[in-house]
């Protein structure tokens, strides 16, 4: 096997930036909410600041980028869109008959690499696009947003045990660890899903834990890895952040805001430090 | 059936480098060894773990290679069904599934191993194709196929090792979605796929009784099979599976499509888990399938 580079060349990150585009990304979702009854706006909302970093400062065009909590997807589509990837025509006509674009990402729609929705999917195939690159020699990297219910799919330990015993040191998971199922807190009610960090460490992963809402701990803990092994960011995350009435609350996980509940979530919107 | 698929493949993966065989903890015999030794990373084995095993071979796929996903067919298809759909079907990707021990091929390993419903749930998901040849020759020309074919995902049903060659006498080779004449005969026809044919042509032998081998479960040969039902007057389906959503059940809904007027009837596995250990053809026989039964049929 040819040695692979430990992570993409630097690009220029700037933590202040990425504050200013989540801020708009996240007043674009809320945008998008006025036109459908459900969007997964919280579990977007968490993921947020990783899939900035991802898409802004680690990711380069041949790269893969798998969104594994399917649900999550709004959160690519509107960086998509800021990227220019994304044809803000499709966003209007979002889960409408006269556009592409659902509430789960369907590989063939811009930007989309792979049609994700049912949980514990993502991973594996990020293991297998990673695996692929890697007989390629070109030094490509694959990356994959988890969501922590997905820590609860035995098909996700699966693939962790197979990235590990094919070296995928090429392979970059992050997981989006808001503490929230669909139905209740995960801590509380399905405490053996912790400590996650050891879990990956023991199936033989790189693991690191940030603030997932820091987008310059994110980047940061990205390039201090070793690499050699496949390579988790465990980002600690508060599902709805952003929006006062929506963190921690689960029937944010699929509810639209009304008229009023927008009104009130576009006005205490602001830039997250961290 | 099982040792043609190796040598085949092994001989094209010499020369297409795309080509990779994902494997669940299944021996690999004959030239799979070859292939393990020469191009290790070519051949990747998940262990016990089928859902991995397709989940990879999607995302290899969405990523320029060809992989093709091998072990016993109750653990292709069962296990990982969510990913076969999901991952492979609706995303429409190259991925040929390679089940061996189709039906009860596996008789002294119980119903946990016996891949009894496994052509109707391929047949059912939407984008899959469906190919169970009948001899080693039909494995050898499908792999040849299939090594090739960029369309979408496959289910190939294979057998084990050892099964007879049936189609010498055939007129024509081996082409995906078109049923093939093993045999000609003018009284009736026998229509099935996968080596249990060799009991139709036990059933058939010396009498103007026609074999079809329909290897291509799906897309079905519909006028290849209109045609054997406008000529013959008596029609006899056979297979090794559960009679729901089989070649009996798709037989006997064409021919009231396109109104036929000849005598069908359908044999195939009982619908019911058979708790018999024994030989392959001694499960058949529990299943009420054997050459004698055929023969009944014929005869009814």
């Amino acid at each position: 096997m040819s040695s692979l580079p430990k992570a993409a060349p630097a690009q220029r990150f700037d933590a202040a930036e990425s504050r200013r585009r989540c801020l708009k990304y996240r007043r674009r979702i809320l945008d998008v909410s006025q036109r459908v009854s459900a969007l997964h706006i919280a579990p977007a909302f968490s993921c947020l600041e990783m899939t900035d970093v991802i898409y802004h400062a680690l990711k380069r065009p041949a790269d893969a980028f798998v969104m594994s909590k399917g649900h999550g997807c709004v959160s690519q589509y509107v960086i998509l869109e800021d990227l220019g990837v994304m044809p803000s025509a499709e966003i209007e006509r979002y889960c409408t008959p006269q556009g592409v674009l659902g509430a789960h990402p369907d590989l063939g729609t811009p930007g989309i690499e792979a049609s994700t929705g049912s949980l514990g999917h993502g991973l594996g195939i990020g293991v297998g696009m990673a695996y692929a690159e890697k007989l390629h020699r070109n030094g490509l990297q694959v990356y994959v947003v988890l969501s922590d219910g997905e820590l609860q799919e035995g098909s996700t330990w699966e693939a962790a045990q197979m990235a590990a015993n094919l070296g995928l040191a090429n392979l970059l998971l992050f997981v989006d660890l808001n503490d929230f199922g669909g139905l209740e807190r995960i801590s509380e009610h399905h405490p053996a899903v912790f400590p996650v960090l050891e879990k990956w460490r023991s199936f033989g992963w790189e693991a690191a834990e940030v603030n997932g809402h820091d987008a310059a701990a994110i980047h940061a803990a990205v390039g201090a890895r070793k690499g050699g092994k496949p390579f988790v960011l465990v980002g600690k995350t508060v599902k709805g952040r952003g929006v006062s009435y929506m963190e921690h609350v689960p029937i944010w996980h699929y509810r639209s805001p009304n008229k009023e509940e927008y009104a009130k979530a576009l006005a205490e919107l602001k830039e997250i430090g961290s | 059936m099982r040792n043609l698929f190796a040598n085949v493949f092994y001989e094209e993966a010499k020369k297409d480098e795309r080509l990779c065989i994902v494997v669940a903890d299944i021996s690999p015999a004959g030239s799979m060894e070859k292939l393990r030794k020469e191009y290790p990373e070519r051949f990747v084995n998940t262990g016990v773990a089928e859902q991995i095993m397709i989940g990879m071979c999607a995302g290899m796929a969405m990523r320029g290679l060809r992989p093709f996903a091998y072990t016993i067919a109750t653990f292709t298809l069962f296990r990982p069904y969510e990913f076969v759909r999901d991952d492979l079907c609706y995303q429409g990707l190259p991925v040929t599934i390679v089940g061996v021990g189709g039906g009860v091929t596996y008789s002294t390993l119980g119903g946990t191993h016996h891949a009894m419903e496994d052509v109707a749930i391929a047949c059912a998901m939407p984008g899959m194709s469906v190919i169970a040849p009948c001899d080693p020759e039909e494995a050898k020309a499908a792999t040849q196929y299939l090594v090739k074919q960029d369309k979408g995902p496959v289910y190939l049903r294979l057998g084990k090792a050892g099964e007879p060659v049936l189609g010498s006498a055939a007129s024509k080779p081996f082409e995906f979605g078109k049923l093939r004449m093993l045999k000609e005969g003018n009284d009736a026809c026998i229509l099935g796929y996968g080596p249990i044919l060799k009991m139709a042509m036990q059933a058939a032998e010396g009498k103007s009784v026609a074999v079809a081998s329909v290897h291509t479960l799906k897309p079905l040969d519909k006028d290849g099979i209109a045609k054997i039902l406008s000529r013959y007057p008596r029609v006899v389906v056979v297979e090794e599976m559960v009679p729901h959503g089989g070649l009996g059940n798709m037989v006997k809904a064409l021919a009231f499509e396109c109104g036929a007027r000849c005598k069908i009837t359908a044999l195939s596995l009982k619908h019911e888990f058979v708790h018999v250990y024994g030989s392959h053809e001694q499960l058949l026989a529990a299943h009420g399938l054997s050459a004698a039964a055929i023969q009944k049929a014929l005869d009814g």
